[in-house]
């Protein structure tokens, strides 16, 4: 088993009588990318605080890198790489000026911090702007700079809130693609995000946020097994006797549900990935397969699923305000 | 509780108060560093410096005419040049009094708050540094730009001076203005501080600004007749007796002195006129066997603004602790 780089317990975040954060346990291993789901007032970016120790927990406990952020934030801070949501600079400054400061807070030595700087604009390609004032700088590219800020610091663990809102989808592929990038390089990952699509481009492992809690956890798979019951959706287009389609699909072993979608569509959803024992079937029932695909269980499906529940009531989630 | 519910026993708050890890000011020097380039390159600090710079240049040169034609036996005659007013233009210091508060707002009234509306405060603070350092870092970059100011200012009435007049300084002159610039510089650092609490309270830097300069106005304009009437209705004259009439205007110097500017005023009056023996009442016994007009010696005037000069440092550090004690319990999610 890998090594835990976050981990927390029963972690408690009020604020007066309105509870942010509910007995969250989470734990996050080295070199993984994680994902906190969850719709805008969640309590994703109270967590964040939490873990960077510039917010106090109500109650339980924290660990990042084996240490305390409530009492050893130093520490914390300058292993741990923070990314804000919609993250500013000083605009009147350069990139390099802006990265500058933030390498002297990190107290780098002056010798060295020429070259560190340089460093961190190459790796997310703003060498050539790096003597341009960052007010010109285009949205993706401040989340670059982010990116190069957080970098500096060589940290183990980078958190980033919502990383991509508010970026075009050619900045956000550029951007998850960074994600990867560093991925490879060793650093552990985590991110918040209400953007299903892109958690599940990158991420290994999600966590769903509701009200403040972390209903579900697991890698996209496991969540769709437990939302959606099935976690294999298979598409079919075959031309026949649809009734008897139909009904030789529902003969086979692992089956759940079946339903056309068009002439000569099916979208069938199984335990495992039936696709041999279905293009069988077809063919037996003197069907003409023309197409056969498996679909994993997009998050947003997830998602929805989920929230649907909450809504009629069958999962339980309620709490004494 | 505990019982009903085990899961929340597990506080981290113990006891004992957990001691917080590496030094407060840990990173204080490169924020002070990054303010101050930005406070000497920002087009508001050039602005105002050329009008400060501009208005002294004038009421210096108007002071050193006055002075050179009534050429007289003066002891003190590079104080001279601070005190002088000529009809258009107010003495030096009078103008001292009135621009250092503004450059001194001006350099601090979006000073916190403009760090959450570029959202780059989180940012900041996620870096190994305490709030301590960014608040600390901040002022202390704020005073020593207004010293800056303050001396390049003092330095050059000395120099326009030297030509204009052709004396050199004598030492007591020296030491007098030095003891005016100290004072200066902490009654520019009380508005400062005071700017800095509003940038605090208020998210939107130009209502800080705006109620910073009310303040300023409040002390400036109305607080002196406001002393006044309260003295009038607190300390009544009933029998116009000496006793009453004495309670009265004692009460009213004790409300004017709880104004940084009447604090200012008096300092400035003490150390730039040597003849000054007291800042309050001076009843004709107190003036018994001295020789009146002669100077003070340079520590008997220190000693008099003792308690002014004092009160301004100590309002300074009271009003930057109160941006302290906010700041630190403000929620920094932007």
């Amino acid at each position: 088993m890998s090594e835990t780089v976050l981990e927390t317990r029963d972690l408690t975040k009020k604020y007066n009588s309105f509870v942010a954060v509910d007995h969250l346990n989470l734990q996050v291993q080295a070199g993984e990318v994680f994902g906190l789901l969850g719709p805008n007032g969640a309590g994703k970016t109270t967590t964040i605080l939490m873990l960077l120790g510039l917010t106090e927990p109500t109650s339980g406990s924290v660990r990042v890198l084996g240490l305390d952020p409530t009492r050893q934030p130093l520490s914390v801070k300058s292993r741990v790489g923070y990314l804000p949501d919609q993250v500013g600079f000083y605009d009147e400054l350069t990139a390099r000026e802006n990265l500058t400061y933030i390498a002297r807070l990190n107290a780098i030595p002056t010798p060295q911090l020429p070259a560190r700087v340089d460093e961190a604009l190459q790796r997310v390609g703003l060498r050539e702007v790096a003597d341009k004032r960052v007010g010109t700088f285009s949205r993706g590219m401040r989340q670059r700079l982010g990116v190069a800020d957080v970098l500096i610091k060589n940290p183990r663990l980078i958190i980033m809130d919502e990383p991509t809102s508010g970026l075009d989808p050619e900045a956000s592929l550029e951007f998850l693609e960074m994600i990867r990038a560093l991925k490879r390089e060793g650093i552990t990952i985590l991110l918040s995000s209400h953007l299903l699509y892109q958690v599940q481009a990158v991420c290994d492992r999600v966590g769903l946020f509701h009200k403040g809690r972390m209903v579900l956890q697991g890698t996209v798979n496991e969540l769709a097994e437990r939302v959606l019951g099935g976690a294999y959706r298979i598409q079919l287009q075959a031309e026949g006797d649809p009734q008897a389609i139909q009904s030789a699909l529902q003969r086979v072993d692992g089956f759940r549900n079946i339903r056309q979608t068009g002439e000569n569509l099916y979208t069938m959803e199984a335990a495992r990935d039936l696709r041999p024992e279905a293009a069988q079937a077809v063919v037996q029932a003197g069907g003409r397969l023309y197409k056969l695909d498996v679909q994993t269980q997009s998050l947003e499906e997830i998602y929805s699923a989920y929230f649907k529940e909450v809504e009629h009531g069958t999962v339980q989630s309620s709490r004494v305000r | 509780m505990a019982q009903s519910n085990p899961a929340v026993s597990a506080k981290p708050q113990s006891a004992s108060r957990p001691v917080r890890e590496g030094s407060p000011w840990k990173g204080m020097w490169a924020v002070v560093g990054k303010e101050m380039a930005d406070h000497l390159s920002s087009a508001r600090m050039v602005v105002l410096e050329i009008l400060v710079v501009l208005a002294a240049i004038g009421s210096i040169y108007v002071a050193t005419q006055n002075i050179s034609q009534n050429v007289s036996q003066d002891r003190f005659l590079y104080l001279r040049l601070f005190t002088t007013a000529q009809d258009p233009l107010p003495a030096f210091a009078a103008l001292l009094a009135f621009f250092i508060p503004l450059v001194a707002i001006a350099l601090a009234f979006d000073s916190v708050n403009s760090e959450f509306s570029r959202r780059t405060l989180s940012r900041v603070l996620a870096q190994p540094i305490y709030r301590d350092a960014l608040l600390m870092g901040k002022f202390l970059a704020g005073l020593f730009t207004l010293a800056l100011v303050c001396t390049a200012l003092w330095l050059l009435i000395f120099g326009l001076g030297i030509l204009r007049l052709g004396v050199a300084p004598g030492g007591e002159e020296v030491g007098r203005a030095l003891w005016f610039l100290v004072a200066t510089i902490f009654y520019g650092g009380i508005w400062l501080a005071l700017a800095m609490v509003f940038s605090v309270i208020f998210r939107q830097p130009a209502t800080a600004a705006l109620t910073s300069t009310a303040v300023w106005l409040f002390f400036t304009v109305f607080w002196n007749i406001i002393a006044g009437l309260l003295a009038q209705s607190l300390s009544p004259i009933r029998f116009g007796t000496l006793g009453e009439l004495l309670a009265q205007a004692n009460l009213q110097l004790a409300l004017a002195r709880f104004s940084p500017n009447t604090l200012y005023a008096e300092t400035m009056i003490a150390l730039l006129n040597p003849e000054t023996r007291s800042l309050g009442i001076l009843l004709p016994t107190q003036m018994e066997g001295a020789i009146l007009g002669s100077p003070l010696p340079l520590s008997q005037s220190v000693a008099l603004i003792w308690p002014q000069l004092t009160g301004l440092i100590a309002a300074t550090i009271v009003l930057f602790a109160l941006a302290y004690i906010l700041f630190q319990r403000q929620e920094i999610r932007a």
